[in-house]
C-alpha cells in the first residue's frame, strides 16, 4: 500500500469501526484517533515530500501510483502529490481534527454525525491526491453529498431550505463540471490523466468552450461571485463542525479544482478569459466585503467575508503569474484555517448565548476571555495584519497582481486591494459590538468559560495561522517549487 | 565598521516580555508584569544608547560620510528570485536617533505607568501591549526595506488600537480605537498601493537601492503619467498618504484627538512621541527619492500638508477644553512643522538644513511632548478629570509637576535655552530660505502655540482655585522621576547635542549656527503668546469669553474642529454604509438570491407541466424518443463540423 492511498484507507477503516460502536464517548475517541493518525500521516507525507525535493527529485508529482481501474473508458486510480496538494492535505487534516474536537458535545445521533463527517473528509483527502479526472470527480461527489445530510439533520434554523439550496446549486455545478470533464476527456484523446492532458495541449476551440464550464463549475463551490448565494444560507444553518469543514476545506475543493483542472489543463483559454474572470473575482472581493458590513448574524458575516476572501483566490489565479499563484494557494490555506476558527468560535458563542446576532451581545471579552482573544486574533488575520497568515497570502496576491501594467488589470487590482479597508471595518465592527463595550445582558455573567476540547480545537487551527504569519518561507517555497509547469505553459502564450 | 549584532537583543527582550506578560500575566501578581516590562525596556534603553554612542562617535565618518550598516538582513519571504521581502536591522543616523527616542520615551513611560496604572484590573494587559508596541515600533525604525516598514507599521497600528481601546468597557474608547485603526488603514491603503507600484516599476523594496543615485527611482527617467507626476512620483505620493495618516496630517487627522481615550501614558508614548512621527520618519527615510523624483514635486505636497496641518491644529488647540485634546492638536501642529521642514529641504550641505531640522525637532518634540502628556497625566491623576475648566490653582499642590510642565511649555514655545527653541529655529530658517509664505504661516503658528500652551499652564496651575473633592496631591515618585528626567533632557538636548553634525541628508558633517536675525523675532512672538495667555488666564477674568465672543461663529467652528468628524461620519454612514453596503446587501438578498429562487420556482412549475407527459401512451413515448434522438444526432453532427455549410 502506498502512503497516499493510506490517506483514503485510514478514514474508511475508521468509519467501518464506528459502525460497530454504540457508545458515544467511544465514538468520539475513535474518531479523534482515526483522524489523529490521518494528521500524522499528512505530516509524514510533508516531511518525505520536502526530503525528496531537497534530495533533488524534480518530478512534477511525487509518490505517484497508477492503477487501471476501468479499462474500457481508460479510467485510472492515479494519485500523486505536488507542493500544492501537500499543503492542502495539511490544511484538511488540521481542520478535520479540529472539527472533531469542536463537535465533542454533539449528543443527537452522535455516531451518524461523526461517520458523515469522516466520509466527507475521505472525499476531500481523495480529491486532493487524485491526478485522474474521473477519480477526482468521484471523490468530489463523495465529499459534497454528506453535506446535505449534515445540514439537513444536525443543522439549525431553516435547515431544509438551506440544505436543499446548497445541494441543488452544488449539484447543478457538478453537472456543468461533468460536461467539462467529459469534454476534456474527449478532446485529449480519451484520457483522464491530468499530467498527460496538461502536456498534450487541448485544441484551442475546445479550451475556449470547456474552460469557462470547468472554472464556473468549480467556482460555484468556491463561492465565485455571482454563484456564492448558497454559501450564506448554507453556513448559517450548518452545525459548527460542518461550517468549519465546509468553509475551511470543502470550498477549497472549488478553488483547487479551478486551479488544477481549469487553469492547469487549459492555460491558453485561461489566458484569454483572464480579464473577464479577474473582473468577476475583483467584484466578488469588494462585494463580499461590503455585504459583510451590513450583516448582524455572525455566520452571515463570516459567509460574506468568505466570498470576499475566496474572491481573492480567484483573483490571484487570474493574475497569471507565479507570485500571484503562490498567493492564491496560500490564501486557500490561510482562509481555510481562519474561517474554520471563526466558525468554531461562532459555534461556541452560539452554544452559550443562544444567539448569533451581534447586536444582542456585548462585553464578552470580560466574560469569555479565551474565546474573545482568539476571535480578535483571527479577526486580525482576516483583515491582513502582518505576522498572521492572511498578510502573507494577500501580499503575494497583490504583488503578483501588480506585475501586469495593463490598465484594466491595474484597476481591478486597486479595487481588490481596497478591500483591506472594508475588511477592517466589518471585523472591528463585530469586535467592538460583541466583545468590547459594557456587558449588555446580566445573564452573560453566568456563561461558562471555554472547555478543554474547545480550546484544543481552536488552538489546533489558530497556531498554524500564527506560524505561517511569522515564518512563511517554507510554505511559499513548497508552493512556488510546484508552479514551474503551469507558469511555463502560460509563458508559451505570451505571459 | 563596528559590530552591531547585539542590536538583535533590542527586539528579543520586548518580544520575550510581551509573551511572558501576555500569556501568563493573568496568573501572576500584577506587579510582576510591570517589572518584567520595565526591566526589558531598561536594557533596550541601554543598548540603544550604546548603539548611538558606537555609531556616532566610534564609527563616525567613513570617507567623510556617515555610513549605512546592516546589522542583519535576512530574506523573510521570496516573491521571486529578484524580489524579496527582507527583515533586518539597518543602522544609519536617523534609525539610531529613532532607536534612542523610542527607547528613552518608552522607558520613561514604563516607569511612570507602574504608578499611573496601579490598581487597574488590566495592569498586566497594559504592560503586555506596551511591550508589543515597543517591538513593533523598534522594528519599524530599523527597517531595511519598505515592506518591512509596512509590516511593523501595521503592528504599531494594532498596538495603538489595543491601547486606545484599553478601557474596552467604555463605548467611547471602543469607538475611538476603531476610528483610529480604520482611518489609518485607509491611509495605509495608499501606502500599500505605493509599495505595490514600486514592486513593479522599481523591482525592489530595498531602501538603499530606492534612494541610491544609480537606483531605479533616481537613475531612470520615467515619463509623466498623471498631473505631471511619473509613476514613481505617484508611488511616492501614495506612500506619503500612508505617512500622513499615521502622523495625523490634515485631512487624515481626525483619529488623533479621539485617540486620547487611551490611558495617558499611552498618549505620551504612542500618540505624541513615537508612532505619530512615523510618517515623518518614513518621508525622511526615502528623502533622496522624494527630493529627486520629478524634480521634488512631491515635496511640495509634503511641505504644504505640513503647513496647513500645523496652522489648522493650532487654531483648534486654542479652543479646546479637554487638556489631552489640546495636547493632541498641539502634536498634530508640531508634526506639521516636521513635515514642512522635510518639504523645504534640499540634499547637499546647507540646503539640507530642513531635513536635519525636521529630525532635530522630532527628537526634541518627543521629549517635551512626552513630558507634557505625562505631566497632564499627573494632573489628571490628581483631580480625576481631563477638563481644564475643572482645574486651576494646582501649583501649590503639585510643585514638581508644575515646574516640569512649565519647562516643557517653554520648550514648545521656542524660548531659549530649552530644546524646542533650537529645533524650531532651524525649521524657520529652512522655511524662510525656501518660501516666505510657508515661513510666515509657521511664524504665526509659533505665536499661537505659545498662547495655547500657556493657556493650559496658567489655567491649570494658576488661575482660579477650584473646589476639589479630595485635596489634590503630588504624584508618587515613580511618576515624578520620569518627569524630572524628561525635563532635564528638555533643558539640555537643544544646545548640548551637535545635531547638525549627526544627521544631514548627505551624511556629511555640518556645523549649524543660530540665525539670530530670524531667531529673535520668533522668540518675540513666543513671548507675545505667553504674555497674552498670562493676561487672559493667570487670574480668572471674563476676557477669554469676550474675545471668543468677538470671534462669534468662527470660534464655534474652531471649537467644533471645523466639522471634520461630521464630514467623515457622513461619508462613512451615509455614503459607505447606507449608500454602498446596504444596497449590496439588498441586491444580494433580492436580485442574486431572487434569481436562484426564481430558477427553483421555474423548475417546480415546469415539472408540473411535464406531468402530462407521463401519460402511459406508448405512441407518445415513441414519438418523443425518436424526436430526441434526432436532436442529439444533429447536435453531434454539428459539433463535429459535419454541418459547416460554408464548406
Amino acid at each position: 500500500m502506498d502512503i497516499l492511498s493510506l490517506l483514503v484507507v485510514v478514514p474508511v477503516i475508521t468509519v467501518l469501526i464506528l459502525f460497530f460502536i454504540n457508545d458515544n464517548q467511544l465514538v468520539r475517541i475513535i474518531s479523534a484517533l482515526g483522524i489523529g493518525v490521518e494528521t500524522i500521516l499528512t505530516l509524514v507525507i510533508t516531511k518525505d515530500y520536502v526530503a525528496e525535493r531537497s534530495a533533488g527529485n524534480t518530478a512534477e508529482f511525487l509518490f505517484t501510483r497508477d492503477l487501471m481501474w476501468f479499462k474500457p473508458l481508460n479510467i485510472h486510480y492515479f494519485v500523486g502529490v505536488d507542493g500544492i496538494s501537500v499543503a492542502m492535505l495539511l490544511l484538511t487534516a488540521i481542520v478535520l481534527l479540529a472539527g472533531i474536537f469542536i463537535s465533542w458535545n454533539i449528543e443527537e445521533l452522535t455516531k451518524e454525525f461523526f461517520i458523515s463527517l469522516i466520509i466527507l473528509g475521505t472525499g476531500v483527502f481523495g480529491f486532493f491526491i487524485s491526478l485522474d479526472l474521473f477519480t477526482m470527480f468521484l471523490f468530489y461527489e463523495v465529499a459534497v453529498i454528506p453535506m446535505y445530510l449534515l445540514i439537513g439533520i444536525w443543522g439549525t434554523g431553516p435547515k431544509e431550505y438551506a440544505a436543499m439550496k446548497l445541494t441543488l446549486m452544488l449539484m447543478g455545478a457538478s453537472a456543468i463540471l461533468l460536461v467539462s470533464i467529459l469534454g476534456i476527456y474527449y478532446y485529449s484523446g480519451m484520457t483522464f490523466n491530468m499530467q498527460e492532458i496538461a502536456q498534450m495541449q487541448m485544441p484551442i476551440h475546445a479550451q475556449r468552450f470547456f474552460f469557462p464550464l470547468a472554472f464556473v463549475g468549480f467556482g460555484v463551490l468556491g463561492a465565485l461571485f455571482p454563484f456564492h448565494i448558497w454559501s450564506p444560507d448554507g453556513h448559517a444553518s450548518a452545525p459548527t463542525a460542518v461550517s468549519m469543514l465546509h468553509a475551511g476545506v470543502l470550498m477549497k475543493l472549488g478553488t483547487y479544482g479551478a486551479f488544477r483542472v481549469a487553469m492547469y489543463l487549459m492555460p491558453q483559454a485561461a489566458n484569454e478569459y483572464s480579464t473577464f474572470f479577474m473582473g468577476l473575482a475583483a467584484i466578488g472581493v469588494i462585494y463580499g466585503a461590503f455585504g459583510a458590513i451590513r450583516q448582524t448574524d455572525l455566520k452571515y458575516i463570516n459567509a460574506y467575508s468568505s466570498v470576499s476572501h475566496l474572491g481573492l483566490i480567484f483573483f490571484g489565479m487570474m493574475a497569471l503569474n507565479k507570485i500571484a499563484y503562490t498567493g492564491a494557494v496560500l490564501q486557500m490555506i490561510s482562509h481555510g484555517l481562519m474561517t474554520a476558527v471563526f466558525f468554531a468560535l461562532i459555534g461556541m458563542l452560539y452554544g452559550r448565548t443562544h444567539t448569533r446576532d451581534v447586536r444582542k451581545m456585548g462585553g464578552l471579552l470580560k466574560i469569555l476571555p479565551f474565546i474573545a482573544a482568539v476571535y480578535v486574533i483571527i479577526g486580525l488575520a482576516s483583515l491582513g495584519l502582518p505576522g498572521l497568515s492572511g498578510f502573507v497570502a494577500e501580499m503575494n496576491i497583490f504583488v503578483g497582481a501588480f506585475q501586469n501594467p495593463d490598465f484594466v488589470h491595474r484597476a481591478f487590482s486597486v479595487l481588490s486591494v481596497s478591500a483591506i479597508v472594508v475588511t477592517a471595518v466589518y471585523i472591528l465592527r463585530v469586535v467592538g459590538m460583541m466583545l468590547m463595550g459594557p456587558v449588555t445582558n446580566d445573564e452573560f455573567y453566568k456563561l461558562p468559560k471555554a472547555v478543554w476540547y474547545e480550546r484544543v480545537g481552536a488552538l489546533l487551527v489558530l497556531l498554524p495561522v500564527i506560524a505561517i504569519g511569522l515564518a512563511p518561507m517554507w510554505l511559499t517555497t513548497l508552493i512556488q517549487d510546484s508552479l514551474g509547469n503551469i507558469v511555463e505553459h502560460l509563458a508559451a502564450f505570451g505571459h | 565598521m563596528g559590530d552591531f549584532t547585539y542590536t538583535i537583543w533590542i527586539f528579543v527582550l520586548p518580544v520575550a516580555a510581551f509573551l511572558i506578560t501576555g500569556l501568563f500575566g493573568s496568573r501572576m501578581p500584577a506587579k510582576i508584569s510591570g517589572w518584567i516590562g520595565t526591566a526589558s525596556i531598561s536594557v533596550v534603553f541601554l543598548l540603544a544608547l550604546r548603539t548611538a554612542y558606537q555609531y556616532f562617535f566610534q564609527v563616525g565618518f567613513v570617507d567623510g560620510k556617515r555610513p549605512t550598516i546592516f546589522a542583519y538582513k535576512e530574506v523573510w519571504m521570496k516573491f521571486s528570485d529578484t524580489l524579496t521581502f527582507d527583515m533586518g536591522i539597518l543602522i544609519d543616523p536617523i534609525s539610531v536617533m529613532m532607536l534612542v527616542v523610542v527607547a528613552t520615551v518608552s522607558f520613561m513611560v514604563h516607569i511612570y505607568s507602574i504608578g499611573y496604572m496601579k490598581g487597574d484590573p488590566g495592569y498586566y494587559r497594559f504592560f503586555a501591549f506596551l511591550s508589543l508596541f515597543s517591538v513593533a515600533m523598534l522594528g519599524l525604525v530599523v527597517a531595511t526595506n519598505i515592506f518591512q516598514i509596512y509590516f511593523f507599521w501595521e503592528l504599531v497600528g494594532l498596538s495603538s488600537y489595543l491601547l486606545i481601546g484599553f478601557y474596552y468597557e467604555k463605548p467611547s474608547a471602543v469607538a475611538a480605537a476603531k476610528k483610529a485603526f480604520i482611518v489609518t488603514r485607509f491611509a495605509d491603503l495608499g501606502f500599500l498601493i505605493g509599495i505595490l507600484l514600486l514592486s513593479y516599476y522599481a523591482g525592489t523594496f530595498d531602501f538603499m537601492t530606492l534612494v541610491s543615485e544609480d537606483g531605479p527611482l533616481l537613475a531612470q527617467a520615467a515619463p509623466p503619467v498623471f498631473m505631471g507626476l511619473s509613476v514613481f512620483g505617484i508611488a511616492l505620493s501614495l506612500i506619503f498618504i500612508g505617512g500622513a495618516g499615521k502622523s495625523a496630517m490634515f485631512p487624515l487627522h481626525i483619529w488623533l484627538p479621539d485617540a486620547m481615550e487611551g490611558p495617558t501614558p499611552v498618549s505620551a508614548l504612542i500618540h505624541a512621541a513615537t508612532m505619530v512621527v512615523a510618517g515623518v520618519y518614513l518621508v525622511a527615510r526615502l528623502f533622496p527619492a522624494y527630493h529627486g523624483v520629478d524634480g521634488g514635486a512631491v515635496l511640495h505636497l509634503v511641505a504644504w500638508t505640513g503647513a496647513i496641518s500645523s496652522l489648522f491644529a493650532a487654531i483648534i488647540a486654542m479652543t479646546q477644553d479637554d487638556i489631552k485634546r489640546v495636547l493632541a492638536f498641539s502634536t498634530m501642529s508640531q508634526i506639521g512643522y516636521m513635515m514642512l521642514a522635510l518639504g523645504v529641504s534640499g540634499m547637499e550641505g546647507h540646503d539640507g538644513l530642513g531635513y536635519m531640522a525636521s529630525m532635530f525637532h522630532l527628537f526634541t518634540h518627543a521629549m517635551f511632548k512626552a513630558l507634557l502628556f505625562l505631566g497632564a497625566g499627573s494632573v489628571i491623576h490628581a483631580v480625576h478629570s481631563n477638563l481644564m475648566s475643572k482645574m486651576g490653582g494646582l501649583h501649590k499642590y503639585m510643585k514638581i509637576t508644575s515646574w516640569t510642565f512649565l519647562i516643557a511649555c517653554l520648550a514648545i514655545s521656542g524660548i531659549p535655552p530649552f530644546s524646542g527653541f533650537f529645533s524650531k529655529d532651524e525649521i524657520l530658517v529652512a522655511a524662510f530660505e525656501k518660501d516666505k509664505v510657508l515661513w510666515a504661516i509657521e511664524y504665526i503658528v509659533a505665536g499661537i502655540t505659545a498662547f495655547y500652551m500657556f493657556r493650559i499652564y496658567f489655567g491649570i496651575f494658576w488661575g482660579k482655585k477650584r473646589e476639589y473633592h479630595h485635596a489634590p496631591h503630588e504624584s508618587p515618585l515613580v511618576m515624578t522621576v520620569p518627569l524630572i528626567i524628561l525635563a532635564g533632557l528638555t533643558m539640555v538636548i537643544g544646545w548640548a547635542l551637535p545635531f547638525g553634525d549627526l544627521m544631514m541628508p548627505d551624511r556629511a558633517a555640518y556645523h549649524g549656527h543660530i540665525e539670530w536675525s530670524l531667531a529673535i523675532p520668533s522668540i518675540l512672538i513666543g513671548a507675545v503668546g505667553i504674555v497674552t495667555a498670562y493676561i487672559f488666564y493667570f487670574k480668572e477674568t471674563n476676557l477669554p469669553d469676550r474675545v471668543s465672543g468677538a470671534f462669534g461663529q468662527w470660534y464655534v467652528w474652531a471649537k467644533d474642529k471645523f466639522y471634520f468628524d461630521e464630514i467623515y461620519q457622513f461619508f462613512a454612514h451615509k455614503i459607505m454604509f447606507a449608500g454602498v453596503a446596504a444596497p449590496v446587501a439588498w441586491f444580494d438578498r433580492h436580485i442574486v438570491d431572487g434569481f436562484y429562487n426564481g430558477l427553483a420556482w421555474l423548475t417546480e412549475t415546469f415539472s408540473y407541466l411535464l406531468e402530462g407527459w407521463q401519460s402511459g401512451r406508448v405512441r407518445q413515448y415513441a414519438f418523443t424518443f425518436v424526436a430526441g434522438l434526432l436532436v442529439i444526432l444533429f447536435a453531434v453532427l454539428y459539433l463535429n463540423g459535419f454541418m459547416d455549410f460554408k464548406g
